[in-house]
């Protein structure tokens, strides 16, 4: 992906964490904790397991209805990453020949099975995930670990990092432009002058960094760096996290996709 | 009364490097004034702000601020006097969004709560920019950093605010709306500029800097008049005295 | 690479979490004992750093995207293993939320694989010796490359092994050794050659940054050398472990690739150790994936009817499939539901 698009999909994501919808007011804590017990849930179907998983998807189809985030957005980022996932994935089908059959004279390779399973957990583990920061901005899920119990030092330049990231990456843009300027599309792209880019980067970081601490002391840094946002609970919160709960609960430990075909077929017969 | 009182005694200053910064430099300041400080570019402007809070020490020589010579013991007090907006605003907005930001200096000073918010409510109303307390800076445009910048000094109340190149990434609006800011405050101001027409409008005293040294020091008009001057140190007269 | 949430299981997964919380949470109170103020916002910044570094291209194959300049083996330079560390972590982070690169759950193997082992080992153990006082401009060449490789390819191997215990994979341990590996060792060299450059302009441009990190940090300042050894100890233990049990639930998979490597047969003594113990444990609590025995990859599966495995009947039989697709159907018809009425009732 080249410079620009990256950029602008970093920024399209924090722009949309911004938004102010129902989604978004929740408690960053408990957005935070539903996911990861989502992925958890998701992630601990044994590796046969696929028409399972389907009802899952409605928790990221809600977050992302609710959340007014747009769905081909969320497509393009998940079909971006999925090589690695593939990559490996690609070999169940390959390597396990036990033979399932499907229904009469259909046989499949469990192999295929399973690597649908994976490409399935994929898509909800990625786009849940990406619908977390899109849902609740960076910086809302770095308080929500902060009073979560992580180190507040840590937390601390976490958002820093965050802050400066879009800065930095405009200054590089404007150095890749210059040297773009005068590469004419030849020796100028290459592993040495990447370097020497690089450095110059580095260099500015670090100047950047000293200026930055200047305005900091300024305005009486001492070396703890002061916190104001606390977060209430309120009770879309707590709705929230109950429905979370026994949405896992249910589709985790009831074959619902199961139990809704075989109704499906009693009323068709 | 002496409280705001601005004082550099035969103030030198070397870089680790080596470069001598500042040569020797005495001026005083006092309470209320507007005073321009201008010079070519790598005179040592910068260097000479960077010292009014101690942000760097003096290798010779003595600065006061009001009653309080500046030491590293002192340095943290000197701090709430003496407010420094610096050139780049993205270089001072490093919170993550501008109320936090704002607030970081009543923070830093003890102050509870309610009082904070009082603080950064006032600010940023002074700046125009109340509406924006909820963004990240990153969505926000040169001219509101800049404002927003301000603000963050301003919150702190110092009684001298200093100031590296205000103007210089605002649109003709934007540096307006700051030119008029500047005149209804009332604290000692220190511009550091090279917008030698800001200068002309806000600071009736100006200081010039070459190599380090004090060359110059009076009264803006005559010195923003002095074309022989001004063009020994690389500057020109203001555009609004040149068509005389 | 980043290690995925869909190929990880919970047991792995949380393994490794609470084995990167640790190491921050203890990072982060050596930092705070002797931290200079300014180091925070280096920190941050030096952090954005890699991300924009990251995006400057340039015309080698392979490489590109979301890579992450050897391991943070420059901030461990300049910032110490502690900072480097919390630094790295945080770029993992970011890119999880951001790019979702590498899953939420599998930031604990993420964080494991590719900061503790270019800060906490690699660093001390292997740059700063070669380095030395940082004045050979060789010395300090020479220090990055191996470094940079070493700790990428300890981080690739890792990825081999969280995959292969989360078991969601047929990769065989042989095959995918074969294919991560060498891609890393690519990987690496540029890396590596790409962080020396940068230390070398930075120590010709401005030495005073990297000769106070030379001059403060001697070799066993804050790092025990007892405790990196100790932590070796522990993942050679680790490693064993797991393949002597993939030794007993995939024969042939590590017999080929026991083969290739030492032109022997089977290992002896499969049924000691701790391949039973584990196995013993894994049947006790589901909490494991389900290592069901599998026949060959191409021999046996020829014989007879093949077995159908427990627990997938449910998955795949048609109440299952027709249930599925009624699942997906609704889903949409909620989707474009909930769309609908909000521009309905949009002001």
């Amino acid at each position: 992906m080249t410079f620009d698009k990256e950029y602008y999909n970093i920024g399209l994501l924090d722009r949309l964490s911004y938004k102010n919808t129902f989604v978004h007011r929740l408690d960053p804590r408990i957005k935070l904790i539903a996911t990861l017990l989502y992925l958890f849930t998701v992630i601990s179907f044994s590796k046969y397991e696929v028409v399972a998983l389907f009802p899952f998807f409605l928790y990221p189809v809600l977050l992302m209805t609710l959340g007014e985030i747009p769905l081909l957005f969320i497509i393009k980022k998940v079909v971006l990453v999925s090589p690695f996932a593939i990559f490996v994935g690609i070999f169940n089908p390959l390597l396990d020949a036990g033979q399932i059959s499907l229904m009469q004279g259909l046989t499949i390779s469990a192999g295929w099975i399973s690597f649908f399973s994976i490409l399935v957990k994929f898509t909800l583990t990625v786009s849940t995930a990406l619908l977390l920061v899109a849902t609740t901005s960076f910086p809302g899920v770095c308080h929500a670990l902060r009073q979560l119990g992580v180190p507040s030092l840590f937390v601390a330049q976490l958002l820093f990092l965050y802050r400066y990231i879009f800065v930095l990456m405009e200054e590089t843009m404007r150095i890749v432009r210059a040297r773009d300027t005068r590469s004419y599309g030849r020796r100028g792209t290459g592993i040495r002058i990447f370097v020497r880019l690089v450095g110059i980067l580095f260099l500015r970081t670090v100047e950047r960094a000293e200026r930055i601490y200047y305005a900091m002391l300024s305005r009486g840094f001492q070396g703890d760096m002061p916190t104001l946002k606390r977060f209430r609970i309120t009770v879309s919160d707590l709705g929230f996290a109950a429905f979370v709960i026994a949405f896992l609960f249910i589709f985790r430990f009831y074959p619902v996709s199961e139990e809704l075909g075989r109704f499906v077929q009693g009323v068709f017969s | 009364m002496s409280h705001h009182i601005v004082e550099f005694k035969n103030v030198s200053f070397r870089y680790p490097d080596g470069t001598d910064a500042l040569r020797d430099i005495s001026f005083r300041i006092t309470h209320g004034e507007a005073v321009g400080i201008i010079g070519a570019n790598g005179a040592g402007k910068s260097t000479l702000l960077l010292h009014m809070n101690g942000s760097l020490m003096p290798t010779s020589g003595t600065v006061n601020i009001g009653d309080l010579y500046l030491t590293r013991q002192t340095r943290q007090e000197i701090r709430r006097k003496v407010g420094i907006v610096f050139q780049n605003p993205d270089d001072q907005l490093f919170m993550p969004t501008v109320y936090e930001d704002v607030a970081f200096g009543p923070l830093n000073l003890g102050m509870d709560e309610v009082a904070v918010r009082e603080r950064v409510e006032v600010a940023l109303s002074r700046v125009n920019s109340l509406e924006l307390r909820n963004k990240p800076p990153h969505h926000l445009s040169c001219g509101q950093k800049s404002a927003v910048a301000i603000a963050s000094v301003m919150a702190v109340e110092p009684d001298i605010l200093a100031m590296d190149e205000p103007a210089a990434n605002l649109d003709p609006k934007s540096r307006r709306l700051l030119i008029n800011l500047l005149k209804t405050f009332t604290h000692s101001r220190i511009i550091a500029s090279h917008d030698l027409d800001l200068i002309l409008d806000v600071c009736h005293r100006c200081i010039v800097i070459r190599e380090g040294m004090v060359v110059a020091d009076g009264p803006s008009m005559e010195i923003l008049s002095n074309r022989a001057l001004l063009e020994a140190n690389n500057l020109e007269l203001p555009l609004s005295l040149q068509r005389d | 690479m980043h290690m995925a949430d869909a190929l990880l299981s919970p047991a792995v997964g949380a393994t490794m979490w609470a084995g990167s919380m640790a190491a921050i949470g203890y990072s982060s109170r050596k930092l705070k004992e002797n931290i200079d103020n300014r180091t925070i916002p280096l920190m941050g910044v030096l952090g954005a750093f890699i991300f924009a570094a990251m995006m400057i291209n340039f015309t080698i194959p392979g490489t590109g995207s979301s890579g992450h300049l050897g391991g943070g083996m420059i901030l461990a330079v300049i910032l110490g293993p502690y900072a480097a560390f919390l630094v790295m972590a945080s770029v993992l982070i970011v890119q999880a939320l951001f790019f979702a690169d590498g899953g939420l759950l599998a930031l604990g193997c993420n964080i494991w694989n590719l900061g503790i082992y270019p800060c906490f080992l690699v660093y001390p153990l292997i740059y700063k010796p070669i380095a030395g006082d940082g004045t050979s401009n060789r010395r300090i060449a020479i220090a990055s490359i191996v470094s940079v490789l070493i700790a990428l390819q300890l981080g690739a191997f890792s990825v081999v092994m969280e995959t292969l215990l989360s078991g969601k994979s047929e990769l065989p341990f042989g095959t995918f050794v074969l294919l991560m590996q060498p891609i890393h060792l690519a990987i690496g060299l540029v890396e590596g050659f790409v962080t020396a450059g940068i230390i070398s302009y930075v120590q010709k441009a401005r030495p005073e940054i990297l000769n106070a990190s030379f001059a403060s940090r001697p070799l066993d300042a804050g790092i025990s050398v007892k405790n990196v050894l100790v932590v070796f100890v522990i993942l050679a233990g680790i490693t064993g472990g797991a393949i002597s049990w993939f030794a007993s639930t995939h024969p042939d998979g590590l017999e080929w690739s026991i083969e290739k490597v030492t032109g022997k047969g089977e290992l002896a003594g499969q049924e000691q150790g701790i391949a039973p113990v584990l196995k013993g444990i894994q049947e006790k609590t589901a909490f494991l994936p389900d290592y069901n025995f599998k026949p060959g990859v191409q021999g046996e599966s020829k014989e007879g009817k093949s077995p159908v495995w427990p627990g997938i009947e449910a998955g795949t039989s048609v109440a299952g499939i027709v249930g599925g697709g009624t699942v997906l159907g609704l889903l949409l018809l909620i989707g474009f539901g909930i769309r609908f009425f909000k521009r309905r009732t949009e002001p």
